[in-house]
């Protein structure tokens, strides 16, 4: 539960209630058309797929039409310059239905690409100011894993989900006009059929692939949750020579699942069969009623003979459609959850017209600070006052969810007060810009990342123009020198994904050194020995100690090992300062801080 | 298809035989179809309608309707068929998990084996439901219309006869040509998204550091790199979905124009004409939905292969499980030796060598040590100085690589490894709990317990009080999404658990590290009850303020560790690859007299003075 504070998840509820009632919610209502909003200025190449798929799959129900055409019309044995039209025509189809194929997959995926261009740009411009305080649940790394998806997926909706449809549309209605101009009841029988087949038809299998979805969902989730217990508790299990116990239960589960995956196949495979049925009827009724207008000498026999062919190749055009479908209903819900992020309102709100940065030393002070997560919630920090001059090292600390990040991301300007101030040199944080801010007041958030690429440029994100001295003089400050040494790839070694490949003591290192690079005269260090063992978070801290020496450092800890040399401890408890002080003077008070020193015993495990 | 996916289909042959058998049907049905279709068009005339053709078109509608149902039954039993191998291939992967064990260096298996089974496998989906009935169809269509129209048109069928080999044909070229690049372009897609969720995954690091502004740029230009890239290789490979297209409309003029001109000439009649173009499109149509399908056949594939690659993986040497197949057990040289009683009988290690591939030293460097019934030992020692080692040498978990364990006089090892664990009773750091009962979690590895005596082993380990305030007392499921048990609670159910086993020995590895004084007091309270009549191995944390020696045989500093730990019994120091005696007094089973063979017990270290007496740890 590190830095609760941070998550925000208390005011999802409450505000983006509030935002409904300000009337903003028919734009999260309506996510798809949101998101092909994202082609607004692309219409004029999203048309060009549209259409080049129009006529690929109209060539190919014209070439059986027209073919069709040719042989009734050669059964009447005419001159062959009466055929000569036809015979172009097949030919001239035949070739047209590849090409503009081959057109429309090359408009759609270059509209669908270009899209997904600004679809990131728009999340990463929200994402940039809501990150980290404004997001909801923005810590949670599958949440972030999963918008990313969506963002990713709105390729698919270009590429399946919206030009077939209006491909459909357009052979759909040609095909009915031709038909209805022959037989109108055909025609109109025509019309029913292809609406079935294209709308009816994938819409039912959405319902049965949902239903079953639904079924399967809990069946899933007893499954997952066998999986996972035989996999964290493995060694309990065998320990207490279980895992017989444990393996029937995941195998109950899993038969069950197999159980309601025969069950459901039948829901499942509805839609091929219908779509089918509906092809096949429609040509029939409209064969039926062709054939009586011939045997009523309404309807000659050429005609006859494309009215059938036509109502037969129509269906081409609906194929495409329940693929679609699924595209349109995955978007829809891709599109929400990326309507909620780009509707998230502002934590903090930026000057219009932001004060210059004052030159010089820079002391930053909180007076009686106070900050609530929901506008009816408790609150997260109560009172919080604290002075940190050029040169002085102030320690937090106190229990989790004492409110100690909170209190770093208001001065990181990722969340505003409630009360209180929060000054630079006696002006209020908020008359600066956030970046020019964190400019002054910088260092390691908790939890720093470390980006996929080199050890060297996850450095330099601190400092692009840092010299190569500068770095070996960080390096060695952290003691990193003589590891990045050894490696033989030296600076230039990638961490990684999320920094994977190197060990918690060194990631937590780096992500000192590029604090010490980018030199803010204030420097927050939120728990620099997070997530390491014990021996690795002696070395860390004596090291942080050591560098931050004379420097002006907020540091949060649970580590008290050492905090005999900063010159103030600031106790935090349910957001309030419970106690401040100097260690010795903390020790002998007898409270809060010597009660977290005598507890501090379980550090040493592992 | 996969062969061993075949293989793996089992009870599904059947299911997979009805796919074939549909697909059959559906393509007589196609002829059959195209046959009435012709015959109505060209019968049909001015006093020739629907009335005279009634039995034409009533054959047609049934053909019809019997073509709906076969296509939705191929569908059905291919899903089905996909339901019983997905549930086999889980079955099969979990049994393979369980028996991969607790071993450390198997853990990115287990998470992929974790993946595959609650979701990755559900890529069977699609490739047995739309792909498999379409390459039965592109099988069988396509010979069964060249067929026919050949019977009817021999010319006609020449025409289809070459150029449905045209299709996979040029398929195949185009495919050869642009498989490199495609397969960067996965790479490419892969790497760029994951840049992207990278920078996501940063972005409070680049707002601290002023960065985040300038990625908006650098995104759209990987991007739009990206897109560039792509849709060069695109225009290539899109050339093999070119080659379907036409081939399948060029056939289908050609023979469109050819029967036409020998119709105009008298030297084919006009159903046979209607019949050989009805059945000309019907030759390409499997081909192209096979082809379009391409993704779920390649995603199908790729799951069930990597699924038979982790079945494939050898099992780390020793490691024993439960096994449906047959033996219960891996190596088990002599199932039936009895496992002394630990009540009366020492555990020897004698020179025990222990370590974890890929670390060059070993944890335990012929480490000796005599364990005596009734011994209350304290183990103290650094991290990685190898207490957990040595614990898991007890429960063998691992097995040492030198020397031996000896229960009395009998090799550890060549007793049977269930019967020898029912006499231990294990509490980690961090017990794990089952997303059972309450009552099913306490009774792990004692099914048959009564719940008087599952009651009784709540009460014992103080559990018996937050139990009863749970929604359904014993029996609430503890389910993360439902539940939310403190760290005390959790370990109380543990403990629990241990009252309940009853064994002998007990392995304790610093049970109270993640609780907070007050519920760790409790809990030791607990424990010690436990202790009575028991051999006890606690792992412990070092009191605050406490110090040891940091090398076996080194002379101790004036603050000294308490000569009696916690417990009152024997403090022993895991250091240097060895384990020393630092104090205490060994159990009543000492009285017996050390064991023949065994490392007499040494006093290393002088009795001082206990500093921070009345600190946590000390129950």
């Amino acid at each position: 539960m590190t830095g609760t504070g941070m998550t925000g998840t208390g005011m999802t509820g409450p505000e983006l209630a509030g935002l409904d009632r300000a009337g903003r919610s028919t734009r999260r209502d309506r996510p798809l058309l949101r998101m092909l909003a994202l082609a607004a200025t692309l219409r004029g190449r999203l048309a060009l797929a549209a259409v080049a798929g129009a006529l690929a799959t109209g060539c190919g129900v014209a070439l059986l039409a027209v073919s069709g055409y040719l042989l009734a019309r050669a059964s009447q044995h005419p001159d062959i310059t009466a055929l000569s039209v036809a015979i172009v025509a097949v030919r001239g189809l035949s070739v047209g239905r590849g090409a503009f194929r081959y057109a429309e997959r090359l408009a759609s995926h270059d509209v669908a690409f270009r899209v997904l261009a600004r679809a990131r740009v728009a999340i990463w411009r929200r994402l940039e100011r809501l990150a980290p305080a404004g997001l909801p649940a923005f810590r949670s790394g599958d949440l972030l894993a999963r918008l990313v998806s969506d963002v990713d997926a709105t390729q698919d909706l270009f590429i399946r989900g919206v030009a077939p449809p209006i491909a459909a549309a357009l052979v759909g209605a040609g095909a009915v006009t031709v038909c209805v101009a022959l037989v109108t009841p055909a025609g109109l029988v025509l019309a029913a059929g292809l609406l079935a087949g294209g709308v009816a038809v994938p819409a039912i299998g959405l319902v049965a692939a949902r239903s079953a979805n639904r079924q399967l969902a809990p069946a899933r989730g007893r499954f997952a949750a066998a999986v996972a217990d035989l996999r964290t508790g493995a060694a309990d299990l065998q320990a207490f020579g279980a895992s017989g116990q444990a393996l029937d239960r995941a195998e109950r589960a899993n038969r069950e699942l197999g159980r309601l995956g025969r069950r459901s196949a039948a829901a499942s495979g509805l839609g091929t069969g219908l779509s089918a049925l509906v092809a096949g009827l429609t040509l029939w009724a409209a064969l039926v009623l062709g054939v009586a207008a011939t045997g009523a000498g309404v309807l000659g026999r050429v005609p006859l003979a494309v009215l059938a062919l036509t109502a037969m190749a129509a269906f081409e055009a609906v194929t495409l459609l329940p693929a679609a479908a699924v595209q349109l209903s995955q978007a829809r819900a891709s599109g929400r959850r990326i309507a909620e992020v780009l509707d998230a309102p502002d934590p903090v709100a930026e000057p219009a017209d932001p004060l210059p940065l004052p030159a010089g030393p820079v002391t930053i002070a909180l007076r009686d600070a106070r900050l609530r997560y929901a506008p009816d919630g408790p609150l997260a920090i109560d009172g919080v006052s604290l002075d940190l001059p050029p040169g002085r090292r102030v320690a937090l600390v106190g229990p989790n969810g004492a409110g100690k990040s909170t209190l770093v991301s208001v001065l990181l300007r990722f969340r505003e007060l409630d009360g209180g101030s929060a000054t630079l040199n006696g002006v209020d944080l908020a008359a600066f810009a956030g970046d020019d801010v964190r400019t002054v007041i910088g260092g390691c958030p908790q939890d720093p990342h470390l980006f996929d690429a080199s050890i060297e440029e996850n450095l330099r994100i601190a400092d692009p123009a840092v010299s190569g001295e500068a770095l070996r003089t960080v390096l060695r400050q952290v003691g990193l020198d003589d590891w990045v040494d050894r490696l033989p790839e030296g600076l230039a070694t990638r961490v990684g994904p999320d920094g994977a490949r190197v060990s918690g003591g060194q990631r937590q290192r780096i992500a000192l050194a590029r604090a010490l690079l980018a030199d803010p005269a204030v420097l927050i260090l939120d728990e620099p020995t997070a997530h390491l063992d014990a021996g690795s978070r002696r070395q860390v801290m004596a090291d942080v100690l050591a560098v931050t020496r004379g420097r002006c450092t907020l540091l949060i800890t649970h580590d008290l090992d050492g905090l005999a040399q900063v010159d103030e401890i600031v106790v935090l408890d349910h957001g309030r300062v419970a106690e401040r002080g100097t260690h010795a003077g903390l020790l002998a008070a007898d409270g809060l801080y010597r009660r977290l020193w005598l507890a501090r015993a379980g550090d040493d495990a592992g | 298809m996969n062969r061993r996916l075949f293989a793996d289909a089992g009870p599904a042959r059947r299911h997979l035989a009805g796919t074939v058998l549909a697909g059959l049907a559906v393509t007589v049905l196609i002829l059959a179809q195209a046959g009435l279709l012709a015959r109505a068009l060209a019968t049909a005339a001015p006093g020739v309608g629907a009335g005279a053709l009634r039995w034409t078109l009533i054959a047609l509608g049934l053909v019809v309707l019997a073509r709906a149902a076969a296509a939705h039954a191929g569908e059905v039993s291919a899903m089905r068929a996909a339901a019983i191998v997905k549930e086999r291939l889980r079955s099969r992967l979990l049994r393979h998990a369980i028996r991969l064990g607790p071993a450390g260096d198997c853990g990115q298996q287990a998470g992929e084996i974790t993946a595959l089974t609650t979701s990755g496998l559900d890529a069977l989906d699609p490739y047995f439901a739309r792909y498999l009935p379409q390459v039965v169809l592109a099988g069988a269509v396509p010979i069964a219309v060249i067929a026919a129209v050949s019977s009817a048109d021999w010319i006609s069928g020449g025409i289809i006869a070459i150029t449905v080999p045209l299709i996979p044909l040029f398929g195949a070229l185009v495919g050869m040509h642009t498989k490199a690049q495609t397969e960067r372009n996965w790479q490419l897609l892969a790497r760029l998204s994951g840049h992207f969720l990278d920078v996501v995954q940063g972005l409070t690091t680049l707002k601290v550091f002023g960065r985040a502004t300038a990625q908006q740029r650098v995104i759209e230009t990987v991007t739009d790199e990206y897109r560039a890239g792509v849709l060069a290789t695109l225009r290539v490979a899109f050339l093999s979905a070119l080659v379907l297209e036409l081939s399948a409309a060029l056939a289908t003029a050609l023979v469109a124009v050819e029967v036409g001109l020998r119709l105009l000439y008298g030297q084919l009649s006009y159903p046979t004409a209607l019949f050989v173009l009805l059945l000309t499109p019907e030759a390409y149509l499997p081909l192209r939905n096979a082809a379009a399908q391409f993704h779920a056949s390649a995603d199908g594939t790729a799951a069930a292969r990597r699924a038979h690659e982790l079945l494939d993986l050898p099992l780390p040497a020793g490691t024993t499980g439960p096994d449906r197949d047959g033996a219960t057990q891996v190596d088990l040289p002599v199932p039936d030796l009895a496992v002394p009683d630990l009540r009366t009988t020492p555990i020897v290690l004698d020179a025990v060598t222990a370590g974890y591939p890929g670390r060059p030293a070993p944890v335990l460097d012929r480490a000796g040590v005599t364990i005596f019934p009734g011994d209350q030992i304290t183990l103290l020692g650094r991290n990685g100085a190898g207490k957990s080692t040595l614990l898991a040498l007890l429960l063998r978990f691992a097995a040492p690589t030198g020397g031996t364990i000896r229960v009395g006089q009998v090799d550890l090892a060549a007793l049977p490894l269930e019967a020898w664990r029912r006499q231990i009773g294990w509490l980690p750091q961090r017990p794990a709990l089952f997303a059972w009962s309450v009552a099913e979690n306490i009774a792990l590895g004692a099914p048959d317990a009564t719940r008087a005596a599952i009651e009784r082993a709540a009460e014992l380990a103080g559990a018996a009080g937050f139990i009863a305030d749970l929604p359904d007392g014993y029996d609430t499921v503890l389910d993360e999404r439902a539940l939310r048990l403190s760290s005390g609670q959790r370990q109380k159910i543990a403990l629990a658990r241990l009252f309940l086993r009853d064994a002998p020995l007990l392995l304790l590895d610093e049970p109270v590290a993640h609780l907070d004084p007050a519920s760790a007091a409790e809990f030791r309270a607990a424990i010690g009850t436990l202790r009575a009549g028991r051999t006890v191995i606690e792992v412990a944390h070092r009191p605050a303020g406490w110090s040891w020696p940091d090398r076996a045989g080194e002379q101790s500093g004036p603050d000294l560790v308490d000569p009696a730990g916690p417990s009152g019994g024997r403090v022993l120091l895991v250091a240097d690859g060895a384990i020393a005696e630092l104090g205490g007094e060994p159990g009543p089973g000492y009285a017996t007299g050390p064991v023949a063979g065994g490392p007499a017990l040494i006093r290393l270290g002088t009795a001082g003075r206990p500093v921070g007496r009345g600190g946590p740890g000390r129950g």
